[in-house]
């Protein structure tokens, strides 16, 4: 018995089994032990103390609850935006049904902090809403002030997840099951009550809870806004302030790890369920949606613009400004220039440059580890797979400010051989610290290629006279191509708009990527112009990576973007 | 069950873009029938039975039911049940609930929905299986669920659009009867979709034969079978060897073709089938009408051709010859029982009888 167990063990790859796992565990998994480690202690015993000594300071119990609270704003924002657009755009046909589609995910091309900026221009103090609200009725709405700011920004940023979800689910919904549920006498309201809501619920679930962690999670919305009474920014302030010894901090990043894994169990729990409402597609080929006309589609057509439109205001709000002279006080600027765009390629060069040195490097790393791991898991043979899966989607639920938190923790103290300096005063952790972030994307994406890969497929090259290498190279890498291209590109845009970890962990100035340019210049005046442009460079990378995702993946929008 | 309904199809029509997917279809389905859609895929006839149902609405012509026009009634308000093709069971719900859903629809009493829910089940034979959701049934369990669901609220109508074709072949004969026992007991006018021409033979009380859009001939399963009016239905419904030939002689009850390979046979005249001289005809013999027997044995059947052993396939019930006779035509030929003879061999002569009732005449350009 064990030594026919034994036999099916393959050597060669449990070294890399085990090269990988330390790998993990060093960049992954001990930074957060760490970081348990001093929020649970005291003088190296096991304590509590620094987590009742959290919940009796009125600041950091404000601090929590502002973050649940803005989390949960923005999940019912967040649906009250997203159910009907996806009910609409799934159910009804109408020209200009795709359009919506695609608009709908234009907000996650912006990263949210540049759009926190963009809104305060527009829906600021002296926005351009509230500058017309004055000369019209001589009144102004505080929408930017406070945590009502942060939850506008983070609404308008995150609701495409929700959306996204919720719009696959209900996609999904074998349309003979709606159809036998009126042959029983269901309709309208009441059919989508009965049988509609609970097949799409899981999608919607997960899209939800996705919003939730990223809100946990988002550093960069309350600092812009200059809110700070929320646990991102209170962690970042204690470590950057206080210091690496400061308890607090570590017991904050604690929190946030906990309610982000609570939420990422509840979304792989929920998503688990969703394949139950994909029962096979009936015969004879039934259209999802049906034509609408008539008052309907202009009701469908007002909301979706207006929703969208409103969601579009941070982009053209960091496009005007890009190019803007002088911009405040005055409802449109009054000269442009395109100044701000030399200055941040020819004076400021390094932070464009930075960024794609940095994000190409780990979307290389992350497509070599999640290709690696993937197969690994998928078709090696080798004990132990489940932690190996387990460490590299941790990710997932860790916050940047609490990675970052945990890296300074492990790596400022030691000076590396060679180097004569700790890893942290190098710029190369920061690629450390986006390819540990996007692992989990780019290991999904390379998994599910390689799972859609039927064995029979290497079976038949193998019959067929072709080697194992032989095999691999010319059957199962092709096939798995589109999978790792997409997976790279997932990982390069979402690091090049990574704040959180960035500006805990940018050693110098001139080690600074594009995100930390953004937030450098736009904390003065003068500045906002430049950081502005820098927002555009992020808006089309971004953009530009989502839009070749989506063509690899070839699963329509947004595909990426779902859990 | 006296509530069941009579339904008429006028100018019934309806297109999916360019394609006309359903063309002037004129349809009667009697009260208490079990009436059969056949046709290939593709041919429109599930489009005529969601037409019905109320998902699908017609471009032109009329639904009746019982003369009452139902064109405008949302599926909801039609009082029809349907059995999908996929089965169309909630996932989310029970079997129980699943079955309960239609009585719940309609605002019943709760002990009226359990005891209702429960006689359904058991008519299918799922007793016991209440709590059970979709995803742990059999496919011929789910089947089960899914007729008793549409038939516990009683509608006027049951509409079946290929409910067998997901389970393996033991089952799909078995539930065959019970479908038809159920629906005989229960008197309830049936729609059924297939493109299975065994299914529809075996369990209809009315066939309609569809291809391209049109209903091409309506018969009970023996007409069908036995006189199919043209080529297409004569190829769908059965095996057939087709023979164009041409009239060459009149007799008192007889017709003399000659066909184009050369061949004499002698075909029973019809009353319906005015033919003189010279007209061209399409004759069809079916594989179970020849007879076999050796080249030079002398047989007493009204027409015999000779020809040699092509192929041969043993099925145990049967075996199925093909025999090349003149001009190289070749010929279906299917012998029942061959239990005590002596199978033929691949190039052995043989020669093959039938009696002219067993030509089925198609005048041509019909």
């Amino acid at each position: 018995m064990l030594r026919n167990k034994l036999k099916e063990i393959d050597l060669s790859q449990s070294l890399i089994f085990l090269i990988l796992l330390a790998l993990l565990f060093t960049f992954i998994l001990y930074p957060l032990i760490r970081v348990l480690y001093v929020a649970f202690t005291e003088a190296d015993s096991l304590s509590l103390s620094h987590f009742i000594n959290f919940f009796e300071r009125a600041l950091f119990k404000e601090s929590f609850l502002n973050s649940l609270s803005a989390g949960l704003m923005a999940v019912i924002f967040g649906s009250l935006i997203s159910l009907p657009l996806a009910f609409f755009t799934i159910k009804y046909d109408f020209k200009g049904r795709t359009l919506i589609q695609t608009l709908g995910i234009l907000p996650l091309v912006m990263p949210p902090f540049v759009g926190a900026v963009a809104l305060q221009l527009i829906l600021g103090r002296s926005g351009v809403f509230n500058l017309l609200l004055l000369k019209w009725f001589g009144t102004s709405v505080p929408f930017m002030e406070g945590l009502r700011g942060v939850i506008i920004v983070q609404t308008l940023h995150y609701f495409p997840f929700i959306f996204l979800n919720a719009s696959a689910s209900l996609a999904n919904v074998d349309p003979s099951l709606e159809e036998m549920a009126q042959n029983m006498g269901s309709h309208g309201l009441r059919l989508f009550r009965r049988v509609t809501l609970p097949l799409m619920m899981p999608g919607y679930v997960a899209g939800i809870l996705l919003v939730f962690i990223r809100v946990i999670d988002d550093l960069g919305t309350p600092l812009m806004l200059n809110y700070t009474k929320m646990l991102a920014p209170q962690a970042y302030l204690r470590v950057t302030t206080i210091g690496v010894e400061d308890k607090a901090g570590y017991v904050i990043c604690v929190i946030m790890v906990v309610l982000s894994l609570l939420s990422l169990w509840g979304a792989m729990k929920f998503l688990s369920l969703s394949e139950y409402a994909m029962v096979q597609r009936g015969g004879a080929g039934t259209p999802i949606s049906k034509k609408i006309g008539g008052w309907r589609l202009v009701f469908v057509l007002v909301f979706c613009f207006f929703v969208l439109g409103v969601s579009l205001l941070p982009h053209l709000g960091i496009f005007v400004l890009s190019f803007a002279k002088v911009w405040s006080f005055s409802i449109l600027p009054k000269s442009y220039t395109l100044n701000h765009y030399v200055e941040i390629f020819f004076r400021t060069p390094h932070f464009v440059k930075n960024t794609l040195l940095y994000c190409l490097l780990a979307a290389g790393i992350d497509v070599l580890l999640g290709s690696v791991i993937a197969f690994l898991l998928i078709r090696g043979k080798v004990f132990g797979k489940g932690l190996l899966d387990a460490i590299a989607t941790m990710p997932l639920a860790i916050p940047g400010v609490v990675l970052a938190t945990g890296y300074l923790r492990v790596f400022h103290g030691t000076n590396l051989p060679f180097f004569h300096q700790p890893l942290t005063s190098l710029w190369i952790i920061l690629v450390i610290a986006y390819s540990a972030r996007r692992l989990p994307y780019t290991l999904r994406s390379c998994y599910a290629s390689i799972q859609q890969i039927h064995i029979s497929l290497e079976e038949a090259a193998l019959n067929l006279g072709a080697n194992r290498r032989k095999t691999f190279f010319r059957i199962t890498f092709p096939l798995m191509t589109g999978g790792l291209i997409a997976g790279g590109l997932l990982a390069f845009i979402t690091s090049s708009v990574e704040l959180a970890s960035t500006i805990m962990l940018v050693p110098r100035m001139e080690y600074g990527p594009l995100s930390y340019g953004i937030y450098i210049y736009m904390q003065s005046a003068v500045g906002r112009g430049p950081g502005a442009a820098l927002g555009v460079v992020a808006i089309l990378l971004v953009a530009t990576g989502t839009y070749l995702v989506n063509r690899v993946f070839a699963g329509g929008s947004g595909t990426a973007f779902k859990l | 069950m006296n509530k069941a309904s009579e339904v008429r199809l006028i100018n019934l029509g309806k297109k999916f873009g360019e394609v006309e997917a359903v063309k002037d279809v004129n349809l009667t389905i009697e009260r208490g029938d079990f009436f059969t859609f056949l046709g290939p895929s593709g041919c429109g006839k599930t489009t005529l039975l969601r037409m019905i149902a109320g998902f699908t609405r017609p471009d032109q012509g009329t639904i009746l039911f019982d003369g009452v026009e139902v064109n405008d009634i949302p599926p909801w308000k039609r009082d029809v049940g349907m059995v999908f093709q996929s089965y169309a069971l909630w996932p989310h719900l029970s079997v129980f609930e699943n079955v309960a859903f239609g009585l719940k629809e309609r605002n019943l009493p709760k002990a009226v929905v359990q005891e209702k829910t429960l006689r359904a089940l058991s008519m299918v034979n799922l007793e016991g299986l209440e709590r059970r959701r979709p995803s742990e049934l059999s496919g011929g369990q789910q089947q089960r669920v899914a007729l008793a669901r549409t038939l516990v609220i009683e509608p006027r109508l049951l509409l079946l659009d290929e409910p067998l074709s997901n389970l393996d072949a033991k089952l799909r004969i078995q539930m065959r009867q019970e479908l038809v026992r159920i629906q005989r007991d229960l008197g309830i006018t049936s729609i059924y979709v297939t493109h299975d021409q065994e299914e529809a033979l075996t369990l209809s009380t009315r066939i309609a034969v569809m291809s391209k859009g049109h209903v091409v001939q309506v018969g009970s399963p023996k007409e069908i079978y036995e006189n199919p009016k043209s080529q297409e239905v004569a190829d769908f419904v059965g095996t057939s060897n087709f023979f164009s030939g041409s009239v060459v002689e009149e007799l008192k009850d007889k017709l003399r073709v000659r066909t184009e390979e050369g061949v004499m046979l002698a075909v029973e005249r019809q009353p319906e089938l005015p033919l003189g001289i010279g007209s061209n005809l399409l004759l069809n013999i079916r594989p179970e009408s020849f007879r076999i027997s050796d080249a030079d044995e002398v047989s007493s059947g009204e027409n015999r051709v000779e020809g040699v052993v092509k192929t041969s396939a043993y099925l145990g019930s049967l075996v199925q010859y093909e025999v090349e006779v003149s001009g190289g035509k070749r010929v279906k030929v299917n012998l029942v029982n061959p239990r005590k003879k002596s199978l033929l061999r691949e190039g052995e002569r043989v020669s093959l009888t039938f009696s002219s009732e067993d030509v089925i005449a198609i005048p041509f350009g019909r």
